[in-house]
């Protein structure tokens, strides 16, 4: 049950979405729904993304096959019979962002444009922008919370060698959603000349809807290599939300498909009963943050409260609306996974399969057996799952090694 | 109203916000602060903020607490014309108008939106003296003024400007095309920098006594 943003409600999923911007945005934004529209449905921009995809980026991802895995998760293969990971971390830059990414430099460059902005959690988002930007040679700025440009130290140092400017923002909880904030207050400012290229599938229309299109890539992909694979579709389908861009890029490829499962995994940071987590879809409320009406974490009093994940990129109070849409028709289930998991997961898929996950994506891989569980609860059998496997570890060296020595 | 995210405001403001929110400010207490001040004045009270504190609170509790309180108007920066609809249409049970903002980069169609819709729901419209946050050192509010003239005539409702009206000077060239003057800022900021509260009041006093001053006799 697919819920596309209606004629008559433009930007709505359900109930959630819509341009919750100051009045200066509105011309920008009705800008860019109306080259989205022109450009990026157009054959030419098509091509030419079509083009990058396979010849700089490197699509189609494999789709790989994590027996040992499965079978150090499941041994008897009671739960698990197959499991497929789509591999996003072998996109050039590391991970699924740069799909997104090299679609909205080049809109932006076709609407004219002269200088591109971002924000950035982990950095992934930061490096896809600044890589889109060296390559159509465009001014590039990246918001990134200081706390964030503390442990994401790696990704920094990429953009800046990419020729971006990384601006460390010290507002607030000094991580995504205050680099988002002054992403926004600069795109206030600034918006006559300046495209905001947003890295996750939230913020105002026409966003949520422009970044999943740019990365249903993933679930088209995915779709067709595990008919090709197995014959068949998978049971269901699981992967890390934050702002929830990989995750709806890969359930777009099966929202149709009625007998596959969609499973987010949101970050339960230090426990859903701690203040510190980020699992806004688990435990959060309708709220409106950063332009669109969703699940937000706040108190009673509507002030937006700090989300807390070992993982950056999952560091976020809010949610893509699409997301929230999914849940309450229960098209799909979000769960969470803490820290400690997610780093024993990443540590887990490092040993048996040679793939270094970042920590985002640590998070579902940490929920397979609880997913094949709940499966096995309706339908008896060990299931096939499909895994987006969103990007790569590398950057998380630091806090990985960390938790290694923590635990020796 | 304060607001822990407050996107459209400059570093000043976002401060402010922050200070009120650790002080316990929020909604409920904006709220009390305005029966307070009713119960002792009849200047007209409008509420600045976000849309956030309002949905939680509840669009029709806080439209109708509001209205209670001695409220004579609200301005919500995120929320405009589209979405503000259910909250106009509940303000306007009150005859409390949800005040709309206009800024250079307003295409003409919207202020058709606006003159369509009753004066009571609107009061006044907002100018936006420049595409920026507030605070903004920049502001030409000779241009402004221009501009805002302009909106006065296509909405047919009085014109207010805000945004960069930091002294008497910018003040001046503000009201030349508008019905009113906007600061807040340039007031935060005088807040922010006092040694005590009676200090703080005494400097607001002695810059509005200036602004009031550069206005003449209407000010």
């Amino acid at each position: 049950m697919q819920a596309p943003a209606s004629s008559s409600n433009p930007g709505y999923f359900g109930p959630y979405g819509g341009r919750f911007v100051a009045e200066t945005l509105v011309a920008a934004l009705d800008e860019l729904t109306a080259a989205v529209d022109s450009i990026v449905h157009g054959k030419e921009f098509q091509k030419e993304w079509r083009d990058l995809l396979a010849n700089y980026v490197g699509r189609p991802t494999p789709l790989s096959e994590a027996t040992r895995l499965a079978r150090a998760i499941d041994p008897e293969s009671k739960l698990i019979s197959r499991l497929f990971l789509k591999r996003e971390d072998l996109c050039h830059t590391g991970a699924h962002k740069i799909n997104n990414a090299l679609g909205q430099v080049l809109l932006a460059k076709k609407m004219g444009k002269k200088r591109v902005i971002a924000e950035t959690g982990a950095g992934q988002h930061g490096v896809a922008t600044a890589t889109a930007c060296a390559l159509f040679d465009v001014p590039c700025e990246i918001y990134m919370g200081a706390e964030d440009v503390l442990r994401q130290a790696p990704n920094v140092e990429r953009m800046a060698l990419f020729g971006a400017r990384v601006i460390a923002v010290t507002d607030g909880s000094r991580t995504l959603k205050d680099a988002m904030n002054s992403a926004i207050r600069d795109w206030v400012t600034n918006v006559k000349d300046t495209y905001y290229c947003i890295g996750s599938a939230a913020g105002p229309h026409p966003y949520p809807s422009l970044v999943a299109e740019l990365q249903t890539v993933i679930g088209e992909e995915a779709r067709a290599q595990i008919i090709d694979r197995t014959g068949g579709l998978p049971d269901a389908v699981v992967a890390c939300v934050g702002g929830g861009s990989n995750a709806i890029g890969i359930f777009r490829g099966f929202m149709k498909d009625e007998s596959v499962a969609l499973y987010g995994v949101e970050a339960a940071g230090e426990g859903l009963n701690s203040t510190r987590h980020a699992a806004t879809l688990t435990k959060g409320r309708v709220g409106v943050l950063h332009g669109s009406k969703s699940y937000v974490l706040c108190d009673d009093g509507g002030q937006i409260t700090e989300a807390h994940s070992v993982s950056a990129g999952l560091d976020y109070p809010g949610v893509g609306p699409e997301h929230a849409w999914l849940k309450d028709t229960g098209r799909a289930r979000y769960i969470s996974a803490t820290d400690q998991e997610a780093l024993a997961a990443a540590q887990l898929v490092a040993q048996t399969e040679g793939i270094l996950p970042a920590l985002e994506t640590s998070h579902p891989f940490a929920k397979l057996t609880d997913v094949a569980t709940e499966l096995a609860a309706k339908k008896a059998g060990p299931k096939t799952l499909l895994l987006c496997c969103s990007g790569r570890g590398d950057k998380d060296l630091e806090t990985l090694m960390r938790a290694r020595e923590e635990r020796a | 109203m304060p607001f822990s995210d407050p996107t459209a405001d400059g570093p000043a403001i976002a401060r402010a916000s922050q200070r009120a929110i650790q002080a316990g400010g929020g909604l409920d207490a904006t709220l009390r602060a305005a029966k307070e001040i009713r119960a002792q004045s009849a200047a007209p009270i409008i509420l600045f903020g976000y849309y956030n504190p309002i949905l939680v609170r509840g669009e029709a509790k806080t439209v109708d607490d509001a209205a209670a309180s001695g409220v004579d108007g609200l301005l919500v920066v995120d929320l405009p014309l589209d979405e503000g609809v259910e909250l106009r249409t509940r303000a306007a049970t009150h005859d409390m108008p949800i005040i709309p903002l206009v800024t250079p980069a307003t295409l003409p169609s919207r202020l058709d939106q606006i003159r369509a819709l009753d004066r009571k729901k609107i009061g006044f419209v907002y100018y936006v003296s420049v595409t920026g946050v507030t605070g903004a050192a920049n502001a030409n509010l000779n241009k402004a003024a221009t501009a805002a003239a302009a909106v006065r005539a296509a909405v047919n409702a009085p014109v207010v400007i805000g945004f960069g009206v930091d002294g008497p000077e910018k003040a001046r060239a503000a009201a030349t095309g508008a019905d009113g003057v906007v600061i807040g800022t340039a007031i935060v900021r005088r807040v922010e920098n006092a040694d005590s509260l009676d200090d703080g009041i005494a400097e607001v006093s002695s810059f509005l006594g200036e602004i009031r001053g550069a206005l003449g006799p209407n000010g």
